[in-house]
């Protein structure tokens, strides 16, 4: 039995990967924001993020991908679907499209890229003089607990302060009072 | 697939499908889930400027983290917030939800 790398070239299937990737990732933002039924939205956004994750093992951080799936995909989108879920069926009730509406926003849209595209191309980009190249968890680790530990400690607080603020809202907000 | 180039654009039409969601969208969770692929071309942004500019790896990825938890906490607050409009309006429809008075 021969090995899968002379079968296939690796750097062949490293594109070939990396354009599977970028198609999933597209597809995914484009059936996030298009179709009207909430939950095909939902649906490709666990696609498109995933997609992204994908990308983030491109980049050379499994940690980051790992954190990816778990937080936005695990989380997020789960979360998402248990609010459509619990509260009646939203799903049901369709805003009709508004064609005047959504050429202005593709307008704006494309607006908006030509000024990001033209940015991206005429900055001239310079890595840093002195480049590091640790990219292992255990230094991501290291740095939170002693450099970024102000990051650490402030995401922690505000993650405390949402959930209880969702508890808050969710449990007594929105009732008419008697 | 090798190049700062690829993945700027990569994340600058992400970020243009966000902004186009968020316009053309009435519900409310339709413009959430807008802003969660603008959160996340914003950090492919940050994880590409640290994979190829960076002067430490670090950084950028501790960046990310700081915004994806920032995401989750945003995440649960509009959820919650979208729940109880619902409670009171029985609708997710941004144009239904007009009066700021409790």
């Amino acid at each position: 039995m021969t090995p899968l790398q002379e079968l296939v070239d690796p750097g062949l299937f490293a594109q070939a990967a990396f354009a599977v990737l970028v198609i999933f990732t597209f597809t995914g933002a484009l059936i996030a924001v298009l179709p009207r039924n909430i939950l095909y939205n939902v649906l490709g956004l666990i696609l498109c993020l995933t997609g992204m994750a994908g990308l983030f093992l491109y980049l050379g951080s499994p940690f980051i991908a790992l954190m990816e799936l778990l937080i936005y995909v695990g989380a997020i989108c789960i979360s998402i679907v248990f609010a459509i879920m619990l509260s009646r069926p939203l799903h049901l009730s369709l805003p009709k499209r508004h064609l005047p509406k959504v050429l202005w926003a593709g307008a704006v849209a494309l607006a908006v890229f030509g000024v990001l595209a033209t940015i991206i191309f005429r900055t001239p980009w310079h890595p840093a003089f002195v480049r590091g190249n640790d990219w292992s968890i255990s230094s991501i680790g290291a740095y939170m607990l002693t450099r970024y530990s102000l990051v650490f400690e402030v995401m922690s607080i505000v993650l405390l302060v949402a959930i209880l603020g969702a508890i808050l809202i969710t449990g007594t907000g929105g009732r008419r009072a008697p | 697939m090798n190049s700062l180039g690829t993945y700027l654009f990569i994340a600058a039409a992400l970020f243009v499908i966000g902004v186009f969601g968020l316009l053309q969208r009435r519900s409310l969770i339709g413009m959430l889930i807008a802003i969660e692929l603008m959160l996340n071309a914003a950090s492919l942004n940050f994880m590409a400027f640290n994979r190829f500019l960076g002067p430490d790896p670090v950084i950028g990825q501790v960046y990310t983290l700081f915004i994806m938890g920032f995401a989750a906490a945003e995440t649960a607050i509009a959820l919650s917030i979208i729940i109880a409009l619902f409670r009171r309006i029985r609708s997710i429809n941004i144009e239904k939800a007009q009066e700021l008075r409790g």
